[in-house]
Order: C-alpha cells, then structure tokens, then sequence
C-alpha cells in the first residue's frame, strides 16, 4: 500500500499489505527503544529480594494462634536494579501529560507542578499518622483548614467537606446530605433529574443513594431544557443534579432560574463540579444557587491522575446542607488551634450522615492542590479558567468548519469543545479518528461521551498548552479528519506505531483472564 | 505566570481568529448575578514557588513525623520503611501523568503493572481475582457488603464488634440509604475474640459476616470456623485486613475460607500521608463471583499483530456504561498507590514480605515482653502479629497518649478515641510494631509509659 490512497494521504512509513510493519524483524522483539518487557511472574524469583532484612528465625517462639502461615505465598521478587529496570520499560508504553498534549475532554489533563510533589513528600506532611495526638499534627491540620477556606471562597460556599476520596465519592456526600436534609424534615422524595449528558457517576451516585433516576432531556442547543424541567418538579423530586459548565462544553446559562424553580418545589441543586476549570476564579457557584458541589481536586487543581488515582473529592455545602456533612472535619478555635471533630455525638456535631472514609481524606492531595492554589493565588486562577476557556474556543473554531461541531453556534463553549462523527466515510468511526490521532502523537480526546451527540468527541485542550501545541494539534485533527471525510480505510487499523496495535477487549471480555497464573 | 504558556500576543492573535474582542466575550453566557469585577476577593495574588515553598514548609514544620519519634500507632494505619526506588518509579511522569487507561494502546505501562498488581493481591490474600484498587479499605469494605447483598439476594450483614469502628461507621453510613440492614457491636475487652458469639448472630437472612483478621485489638482467630457456620446458612464470609504485612506471617483469609477478602493497602509502599490517599485491596475466592465485583479490572488480551496486551475489562459492570444499573457508582481507582504496592511488592519478593513479616512479629513480641514488665500494664492478646492491646491503671489511655506526646512519644492509639464514650475500652491502648522500631523506641515507650503510670497514680493514692 505505497501508493496514495483515495484521501491523497500517504503514510511516511511503509505499511504493507497485512497492515504490518515492514522491516526486518529482531530477535528479541524490540525494536530500538521500544522494549518489550515480561511480567514480573515471568522474569522474578521466590527467593529474590531487593530488600536487605534479617533472615528469619526458624527457632523464634511466635503468639500467632496457631495459624502461621505453611503454604507458599506465590509471590516473586526482584532485585533493585531489575525492579528499576521493569519499571522504566514499562513506563515508555505509556502516555502521558509530561510526553504531550493530552486533550481528554472532561478530564482535565493540566500540567502537574513539580512543586507540588515536593511539597506533599515533606516529612511533616508525608510521615504523619492520621490518629496522631492532634497536638502534634497542628501544622496539618491547618492545611486541610486552609485548602477548605480557599475552596469555600473560590465557590462562593459557606462550608466544606474535606474527606471524600474523589469526584464519585464527593457526588455520594453531596447527594447523601441532600437525602438526609430531606429526611431530617420527614419528606421522603424520591426522585433525582439527571440531564441525559451527564457523567455516568451522577446516575449511578443518585441510584445508589436510593432514588429514582429520571433524565431530563436537552435542547437543541445542548443545554438543560429548562421548560420541561420546572415541568418536572414537584413534591416528589428530591433535587436535581447539573453539570456545570456542561458536558456539551457550554455553561448552563439558565442555572440560576433552574435552581430557585427547584429551592422553589423544595429540592435541592447539585452541581457536578467536573468542569471547575472553566470558571475558577472566575465564576463562583454559590452566586447561582449550588448547595452541594464536588470538586475533583485531581482536575482544577493539577493533583496528578496517576494513571487512575488517587483523586480526590472535597465537597462544598450550602447553609441549607451544611449541618449534614460528613465526618470527620476540621475546626478552629478562637485560641487559633485546630482540632478534629470525629464524633457524631459531641456538642460540636450536627445531625451529620455518618462517616464515608476511615481517616479525614486525601491529605496527600490536599498538599499538592493547596500549594497549586497558593501559586496561582486569585488572579493566577482567574487567568486559568480565561485560558483554558481561550484555548478551547481556538480548538472549536479551528474545527468547526470541517468537523460536525453540533453547538458551535450556541454561544462561545467553555473549556471543552465538541464535535461529532457526521459525514465519515467508509464505515469509518470515531474510534477510527482516536486511534489515527495516536499515531499522530498525540492522546486523543474523550471518545461517545457525552452519549447525546453521536460519535461524540470532546476536546478539553487545559490552559498548560500553548498556542503552538494546539496548532500543531489542530493540523494533527485536521489532517485525521480529511482522511476520515475520504474514507481511508487505513484508519481502521491505526494505531500502527503505538506499542501495541488495537488490543482485542471482546475477547478479554469473553474469557477474562484477570491474574497470571503458571504455564501448564 | 510559571505555569501558562500563553503570552499576552498569543491571547490577543487567539481572540482575534475566534472573533471575540476580549476574553468576558467567552463568559458571556455567566449570567450577570454570577459575574464578578475582578480576582476573587481576601484570597492572595499569585506567589513564587520560594514563597510557596516556604508557607507549606512552615505548616509541615508544627507537625511530629513518625520518623522523628519513637512511633506506636497502627489502628488501620502503618509505618513501614519504603525503599527509595518505590518513589523513584512512581514519580515517573509516564505513571505519574497518565490518565486512566482507555486507550490501552498507549497505555500498557499502567495496564501490566494493573495486572501484576492484581496477581499480587489475589495472591496474597489467598483468592482467585483481585481488582485494580478501591478508595481505601473502609470503602472497600462497604463494596465488600454490598457485593455479597448482591450476590446472595439478602439484606443482612453482621458485623464483628472487632472490626475497626471506623470501617464498621462507614459501612453504617452507607447502609443507611440502601435500606441494607446492618448488625454491628463493640469489642469485649477479652484476650481472645468471641468467635462463638459472632457464629450465634448468623441466620438464614444473613448476606454475609464480616470479621477483621488480625482485628482491631490485634487478636488473631481462625476464621475458618467462621467461613463454615456462614456457609451452613449461605451467608458469605468477607474478611477485612488492614495490614498486609501479616499475610507474610499467618494463613491469607482465602485459605481460611473467606469468600471476599478486603483491605488497606497501605503498609506496602504508600505511606502514612495523614489517612491518604490510601489504596483499598478487593479480592474474590470463587472467579464466578467477578461479574459482581465493584471497580476497574485489568485482563489480558492480544492485539491485531497477536502480541500479548491488556485491557480494562467487564466494564459493563461499571457506571459509564450501566449508569444507575452499575455494581458501584466508583469511576477512579487509587492507581498510583495500586503502583506503589506493587514496586515495593515486587521489591520484597515472596522472601523479602515474610522475612519483613517475621522482623514485624519478632520486635512486637519484644515490645509487648518490654511494656508488660511496666506496672500498670496488663497485656490483653493472647496472640497478635505486630499490634497489640495493653490495659492501663489508673488513667484513660486518651490522656496517656497525650501525655506522651508532650514528652515526645508517639505512644500509640487510644480506644478511648476509636470508641468515644465507651468506659469499659477508655483504658485501653494499641500498640503497633514495625520494622522501623528500634530496640531504643521500645525501651523509651516502656520508661515514659511508667513515669507516665506513675505520676498518674501519685496523683491519685485512693486508686
């Protein structure tokens, strides 16, 4: 396939007829930098270590009731050096935010400041215990206090919850705290509106938490339909849950009218707070009538993903919600000192709902996004959300014109821009463009979410690009698109230079093989 | 500003091809009552990273560390040394960077170590199929109780009255809004868990039993005699562990029989951090039980050249496909913790964790012979691995911990403070021991702990 196919497009590196790289092949099935590395099972040892302890005792009376342990474990090890070295190779198959752009829309993928990691490893951060004497933890203790009053005054919010784990956790506090304030008041409503874009966690929290999940549709202009929603409202709707800005990139513009309906019908308003980083600093929440609001920490506020976690999920409230929030939390004394409330019965707890976590929260990311907020301070973080907000709206309008951009004329978008699969040749997918746009070089953006435009692509470029990144990644697009628009039929086997080509998830499905086991 | 590339000309060439004439043209949608005139108010401007620096330092200089004491404390939470390369690998910005891995192609670095992760728990803890992490273990030990309502169609989970009063508190919470019913208690004060008492609380509408092993006070049991009397009633037997250390040293609750085995995962290459982030283990017996399993799972594949991969999988069991039909509404795991385990796993070896595990038990036998010889002190476990419960005279064990702590020891956790309110647990103290103890931590625990007794019952000569 040397020749250039229907697009005019022509790969720089020749793919052969099977779709296979040519070139020879090597013996140990690297190729140069690209290493391939077994599974530790496969390379360790039962008597390896790389840990220098003393050898055990075969003599030493033990108090273990009898039930040492007599069976092998069926672990492996390795040495230092291996341990290191399995590590690395495997880190070179993997992208990530430090190796480019990473516009994983709804994910917020900023740049994670190295200071922030210094910070949280400080031994009077890191090597604290949570049951410490709280006379010997004050110093954190005001930092969990701090992180809580800049959040409360960046939203706009009288109280804050510090100790859910992340965004679905932080959903659970604040739908969990809307439930008790019903119930407190004996009405026991049973029902949730949830807009057809939201994150599944939003249905999925409400259901949990007992309720009716009931969608509540859109406009053509990819907002909540604000008409069929008061329609909606009634003695038996416990609250609704928003996103905003949404999920379609656009900020709900009708949100303030759509809480006091809801105060109005005697529900209350949660704001999924995803998408913090359109208006931080900006925008605060509270001023349009939130009264619960997660905020994933491990978004706005650049704590790393770390490949899937840890996140983490603090929880604004308003006056309305606060007496609900959960425990533990931090207080201070008029004398200046900081003391855990942890009991559900003392005269400095409200009716509370319980507890959600063992200890008080992520503290190692409480360190990392204060130091974050610290940096930026209020006109650093007024200037992220312009930014992102810009970089966005440049992506949008450097799209439009050849992508399906459903609501490109619904008004600027926010920090996210959105496109659709209209128009693809060949059988051609979405799925196609991403895998396309790997081999481009660049992680592709968040693919069929949100489930209300087909194909959807949600482009969330961060305020840490620049402007030459996005241009280079509108060229990338643009390129991928033609191609796409043309039917090459190429793109149904991208990636073609990743570390693996497309993986087969129905047969992993089918046969689930979930842990190694040895050879027969 | 160190972080925005973006310079004042970009901005401006930026806002000219949208066709907006300043950036308020993008917030234009913000209705008025939510637009502001400028930075937020009484928050600080933009600082230096020296500055920053030094107002973090300045906080993390009022606290003790761990390592800078003799240190006790363990109730769910553990100091172990973490070797240097644990945190090399996972400050890589390949780990620490990534997101989940949805694009697997791109991606494996994350996905193989999920699956050697995987294999590692299920090992551990003596089961076929464990997933790539949880929150913590308290939330993973709701999931484990929600998981076997699920499963067995009841909705009834007793509790142990040793399980950590945080974790059984969580689970209560949670409970609440499912409408499951949940039967906890409190710890006896005996030298040997009420194995028979917890046997007589399972019937025919009970979900499942769940029981920590070792549990709150330290104490170790058989759970296999658990495991059979739920059986009989076709409840299900979940077991929590919040050191993993001890599977080094004593039979893994799989092998016990336990049908979901959960925990923290802490002590392994994570960290005391405050209470977190922490990394909750999940693991299964029965592989037939995976489909109803909370959170992500990691299985292994082949791409398109027939080369060996891995993938996320089963995620139709999970929120972004079965929105309010999901197993659990959890969307992120506690990846980079999962990572750290598995370094400092991988580091330790089948070797290196039971030679850790026997220097843990070693030293905490040390201890408890040490403290026992204190007057005042009155040893409560019969057996133990590396945590134990001492009664104390004459003083709340609330106020001995602080007492020690003025004097610069971290003397260990009260159950005055687990258990607020409870008068028959106010005297007694936890005591964990690890690798990182030195024989001089103990000897000045055992010598503060008796000026500490002492004065205490100078003060009091009636008692």
């Amino acid at each position: 396939m040397n020749a250039p196919n229907k697009s005019g497009w022509k790969p720089a590196m020749q793919v052969s007829e099977d779709g296979l790289h040519n070139g020879p092949s090597t013996t140990t099935g690297n190729r140069a930098l690209m290493l391939e590395e077994p599974l530790i099972f496969e390379i360790g040892h039962s008597q390896t270590t790389g840990v220098d302890l003393p050898e055990i005792d075969d003599g030493a009376p033990t108090r273990l009731a009898g039930l040492e342990r007599s069976e092998p474990i069926g672990l492996v090890g390795l040495t230092e050096p291996e341990t290191v070295r399995h590590y690395t190779r495997l880190s070179r198959q993997n992208y990530g935010i430090d190796l480019g752009f990473f516009p994983l829309g709804s994910c917020t993928m900023k740049h994670n400041p190295r200071l922030n990691e210094k910070m949280a490893r400080l031994p009077g951060f890191a090597d604290i215990h949570p049951l410490a004497p709280q006379q010997s933890v004050q110093g954190a203790l005001q930092v969990i206090h701090e992180l809580g009053d800049w959040l409360c005054k960046l939203t706009g919010m009288p109280s804050v919850a510090m100790s859910p784990k992340a965004g679905a956790h932080g959903e659970l506090c604040g739908i969990l705290a809307i439930r008790a304030a019903h119930t407190a008041r004996g009405d026991a409503r049973k029902v949730v509106l949830v807009p057809e874009s939201a994150h599944g966690t939003n249905p999925a929290t409400a259901a949990f938490a007992g309720y009716e999940v009931e969608d509540i549709p859109a406009t053509a202009e990819g907002r909540v339909d604000v008409a069929k929603l008061k329609e909606r409202l009634g003695p038996d709707v416990a609250g609704v849950m928003i996103t905003n800005p949404n999920t379609c990139g656009l900020f709900e513009k009708d949100f303030r009218e759509i809480a006091d309906a809801v105060h109005d019908a005697g529900g209350y308003v949660y704001c999924d707070g995803a998408n913090f980083n359109a208006i931080v600093g900006r925008v605060r929440p509270g001023d349009l009538g939130v009264d619960a609001m997660h905020i994933n920490l491990h978004k706005t506020f650049s704590t790393p993903h770390g490949g899937g976690g840890p996140g983490s999920g603090p929880v604004v409230f308003s006056e309305a919600l606060a007496p609900y929030a959960p425990l533990p939390f931090v207080k201070k004394s008029d004398a200046g000192e900081y003391h855990l409330v942890e009991e559900e019965d003392g005269d400095e707890c409200g009716p509370t709902f319980g507890r959600m976590t063992a200890f008080h929260g992520q503290m190692g990311m409480f360190t990392r996004a204060l130091t974050y907020m610290l940096s930026h301070g209020a006109d650093g973080l007024k200037q992220v959300a312009e930014d992102a907000v810009l970089n966005a709206n440049y992506v949008l309008r450097g799209l439009e014109d050849i992508l399906h951009a459903p609501f490109a004329d619904s008004g600027p978008c926010m920090h996210e821009a959105l496109f659709g699969d209209k128009d693809f040749g060949g059988g051609l997918s979405t799925l196609d463009l991403a895998k396309a746009l790997i081999d481009e070089g660049f992680h592709p953006m968040t693919v069929y979410f949100p489930l209300v435009v087909h194909g959807a692509m949600l482009v969330e470029p961060t305020e840490t690009e620049s402007k030459a990144s996005l241009d280079q990644f509108i060229t990338a697009f643009r390129s991928v698109t033609e191609r796409a628009l043309a039917g090459d039929e190429s793109m149904k086997q991208a990636p073609y230079y990743a570390p693996r080509r497309r993986l087969d998830e129905t047969a992993a499905a089918r046969k689930p093989k979930l842990a190694w086991s040895e050879p027969e | 500003m160190r972080y925005l590339p973006l310079t004042d000309t970009d901005r401006a060439d930026m806002l000219a091809k949208i066709g907006a004439s300043s950036i308020d043209d993008l917030f234009v949608d913000v209705p008025a009552v939510a637009q502001l005139d400028g930075p937020i108010h009484d928050l600080p401007m933009h600082a230096s990273e020296m500055a920053v620096e030094r107002h973090m330092k300045s906080r993390a200089g009022k606290n003790l560390a761990a390592g800078d004491a003799p240190f006790f404390l363990g109730a769910g939470a553990y100091r172990h040394h973490v070797p240097a390369s644990v945190d090399t690998v996972i400050q890589r910005g390949e780990f620490l960077t990534a997101y989940t891995p949805y694009q697997p192609e791109i991606a494996q670095g994350t996905l193989q170590m999920l699956f050697e992760f995987q294999t590692q728990v299920a090992r551990l803890y003596g089961c076929a199929v464990a997933n790539a992490s949880l929150y913590d273990g308290s939330t993973a030990c709701w999931e484990a109780v929600a998981m076997a309502t699920r499963l067995t169609r009841r909705k009834r989970a007793v509790l142990s009255g040793a399980l950590h009063p945080h974790y059984a508190q969580v689970v209560k919470t949670m409970a609440q809004f499912t409408g499951d019913d949940i039967a906890d208690a409190q710890p006896a004060i005996q030298t040997e868990p009420d194995l028979e008492g917890l046997i007589s609380r399972i019937d025919e509408e009970t979900a499942c039993v769940v029981v920590q092993y070792p549990d709150i006070l330290g104490r170790i049991s058989d759970l296999s005699k658990v495991a059979e009397a739920a059986h009989a009633k076709g409840a299900l037997l979940v077991a929590v562990n919040t050191e993993p250390v001890a599977l080094g040293a004593i039979k893994s609750p799989g092998e016990l029989g336990a049908d979901i085995v959960v925990g923290e995962g802490q002590s392994i290459g994570v960290g005391l951090q405050f209470g977190g982030p922490y990394l909750g283990l999940f693991a299964v017996r029965d592989p037939k039980h995976v489909r109803q399993m909370p959170g992500r799972l990691c299985g292994e594949t082949t791409d398109a050249e027939g080369k060996r991969g891995f993938v996320l999988t089963l995620s139709t069991r999970e929120q972004h496909i079965r929105r309010e039909k999901a197993t659990s509404n959890i969307c992120t795991n506690s990846g980079l913790c999962a990572l750290a385990f598995s370094v400092h796993m991988t580091l330790l070896g089948e070797k290196g964790i039971r030679e850790l595990a026997a220097e843990n038990h070693r030293l905490a036998c040390l201890t408890a012979d040490r403290l026992e010889r204190v007057p005042g002190v009155t040893l409560l476990n019969n057996a133990f691995f590396n945590e134990f419960t001492v009664m104390l005279d004459g003083k709340p064990a609330r106020e001995v911990v602080r007492d020690l702590a003025d004097r610069g020891v971290l003397g260990g956790v009260s159950l005055g403070r687990l258990y607020p309110g409870v008068q028959a647990l106010e005297n007694a103290l936890l005591v964990a021991v690890t690798e990182t103890t030195t024989e001089e931590d103990i000897d000045r625990l055992a010598t503060e702990l008796h000026d500490v007794l002492a004065a205490a019952q100078a003060k009091e000569p009636a008692q």
